[in-house]
C-alpha cells in the first residue's frame, strides 16, 4: 500500500467519523434541525478559515521567498521589489479575508436558519 | 456580539445636537426614524475624525513658514514628499495633481483605523457602509479622471480593446474588464472592512477572556494593520488611477 492511499484511507475514515455522530443525532432527534445547523456552522467556519489561512500562507511564503531572493541578487532594485511584493501580498491576503468574512457570516448571522447570536 | 454595541459619548453628543435635524430630514423623505440614536456610531465617529483633521489642518496652515519651519511642519513635509514619490511611481509624471484626494483618503482611513484602539471610541471602518463609501468615492473618481484624461470614446475603447490584445477578442475582453472593474469596488470594500472588523473582534474576544495585558500584543498588531491597510487602500487607488489615466500610445511605445 503506497503512502498516498494510506493517507487517503485515513482521511476518508476521519471524515466518516466526523459525519456519523451527526447522522446518529439526526436519526435520534429528527426535529432538531437548528442544533444541526449550529454544529455544521462551527465546523464549516473553522475548516474554511483553516484551509484558507494555510493555503494563503503558502502563497505568501512563495511570494516573500522570491522577493528576498530577488533582493539578494540585485539589492539596488529593492525599492521596486518591495512595492510589488506589498501589492501582491495584499491581493493574496484579501482572499483569506473574504473567507474570514464568510466564516463570520456563517458563525454569527446564520443565513440558513438556526437562532442568530447578537 | 452584544459587546460591539455600547454607547459612545461621541454618538450621544452628536445625537443631542444633530439628532432632531436628522430625524426631521428622514421624515421629510418619508423614511422610518429608528428608535434610540438617529445618527449611528460610525457616522458620529466619522464626523469627529473629520472635525479633528480639519481643525488640525487649519492650525498647521496658520503656522506654516518658509524661513523658520517648526518640527511639525517638517514631519508633514516628509509626509507630502512620501506621497509625491508614491504618486510618481504608481500614477506617472502627472500623478502629483491627485495628491489632495489620495492624501486625505489616507489620513481619513488611517485615523479611522486607529480610532478603534482608543478606549471609548470605535473604528468607523469596521462598518461596511463606511468602507463601501470610501471605495465608491475612489472608483467614481478614477473613472472620471480616466474620461477626462483620454476622452470618453478612447476610455470606453480601452475596456473592449486593452493595449496589446487583438480586436477579435473584444467581446470577451469587454465582459472580463467590466467584471474586474466591478470586483475592484468589492475587493477594496471587503479588504478594509474584513481587516479592521476582524482585528476588533479578536481584541474584543481576547479582552473578554483575559481583560489585562493579553490583548496588548493584538492591539499592537492592530496598529500595524491599521496603518498598512490605509496605505494599501491608497496604493491600490493609485494603481487603478494610473491604469485609467495612462494614455494608450505611451504603452505601445514601451512594448
Amino acid at each position: 500500500m503506497s503512502t498516498r492511499s494510506v493517507v487517503t484511507t485515513a482521511l476518508v475514515l476521519v471524515t466518516l467519523g466526523l459525519v456519523s455522530p451527526v447522522y446518529a443525532q439526526e436519526s435520534g432527534a429528527a426535529t432538531n434541525n437548528a442544533g444541526l445547523v449550529i454544529q455544521w456552522s462551527i465546523v464549516t467556519a473553522g475548516f474554511a478559515l483553516a484551509i484558507a489561512a494555510g493555503l494563503g500562507a503558502l502563497g505568501q511564503g512563495k511570494a516573500v521567498a522570491a522577493a528576498v531572493e530577488a533582493i539578494a541578487r540585485n539589492p539596488s532594485a529593492s525599492g521596486d521589489i518591495r512595492a510589488n511584493l506589498l501589492l501582491g501580498l495584499v491581493l493574496i491576503e484579501s482572499l483569506v479575508i473574504y473567507v474570514l468574512l464568510i466564516s463570520l457570516i456563517v458563525l454569527f448571522l446564520k443565513p440558513f436558519g438556526g437562532p442568530t447570536v447578537g | 456580539m452584544d459587546l460591539l454595541h455600547h454607547q459612545l459619548w461621541v454618538t450621544e453628543a452628536v445625537n443631542a445636537v444633530f439628532g432632531p435635524i436628522a430625524a426631521a430630514i428622514l421624515r421629510a423623505f418619508g423614511r422610518e426614524v429608528p428608535h434610540g440614536n438617529v445618527i449611528p456610531d460610525y457616522l458620529a465617529m466619522l464626523l469627529l475624525i473629520t472635525l479633528v483633521l480639519t481643525i488640525f489642518s487649519l492650525i498647521v496652515r496658520s503656522r506654516l513658514s518658509v524661513e523658520n519651519p517648526g518640527r511639525l511642519q517638517i514631519v508633514l513635509e516628509d509626509f507630502v514628499n512620501g506621497f509625491h514619490s508614491l504618486l510618481d511611481d504608481f500614477v506617472g509624471p502627472k500623478g502629483r495633481r491627485y495628491l489632495p484626494l489620495i492624501g486625505s483618503m489616507f489620513l481619513l482611513i488611517w485615523l479611522s483605523n486607529l480610532a478603534g484602539l482608543v478606549p471609548g471610541l470605535m473604528a468607523p471602518t469596521s462598518n461596511l457602509n463606511v468602507t463601501l463609501g470610501c471605495a465608491l468615492t475612489v472608483w467614481v473618481f478614477y473613472h472620471v479622471q480616466g474620461v477626462k484624461e483620454q476622452g470618453l470614446v478612447a476610455y470606453l475603447k480601452h475596456f473592449a480593446v486593452p493595449p496589446g490584445s487583438p480586436v477579435a477578442m473584444a467581446p470577451l475582453m469587454l465582459i472580463i474588464e467590466l467584471i474586474s472593474h466591478v470586483a475592484r469596488v468589492m475587493s477594496l470594500t471587503l479588504r478594509l472592512f474584513g481587516n479592521i472588523f476582524g482585528e476588533e473582534l479578536v481584541i474584543i474576544i481576547l479582552a473578554s477572556l483575559v481583560p489585562f495585558v493579553v490583548p496588548l500584543p493584538m492591539m499592537f498588531l492592530g496598529l500595524l494593520t491599521g496603518t498598512l491597510q490605509a496605505l494599501i487602500f491608497v496604493i491600490l487607488t493609485m494603481v487603478y488611477l494610473g491604469a485609467a489615466v495612462t494614455v494608450e500610445h505611451h504603452d505601445e511605445a514601451h512594448h
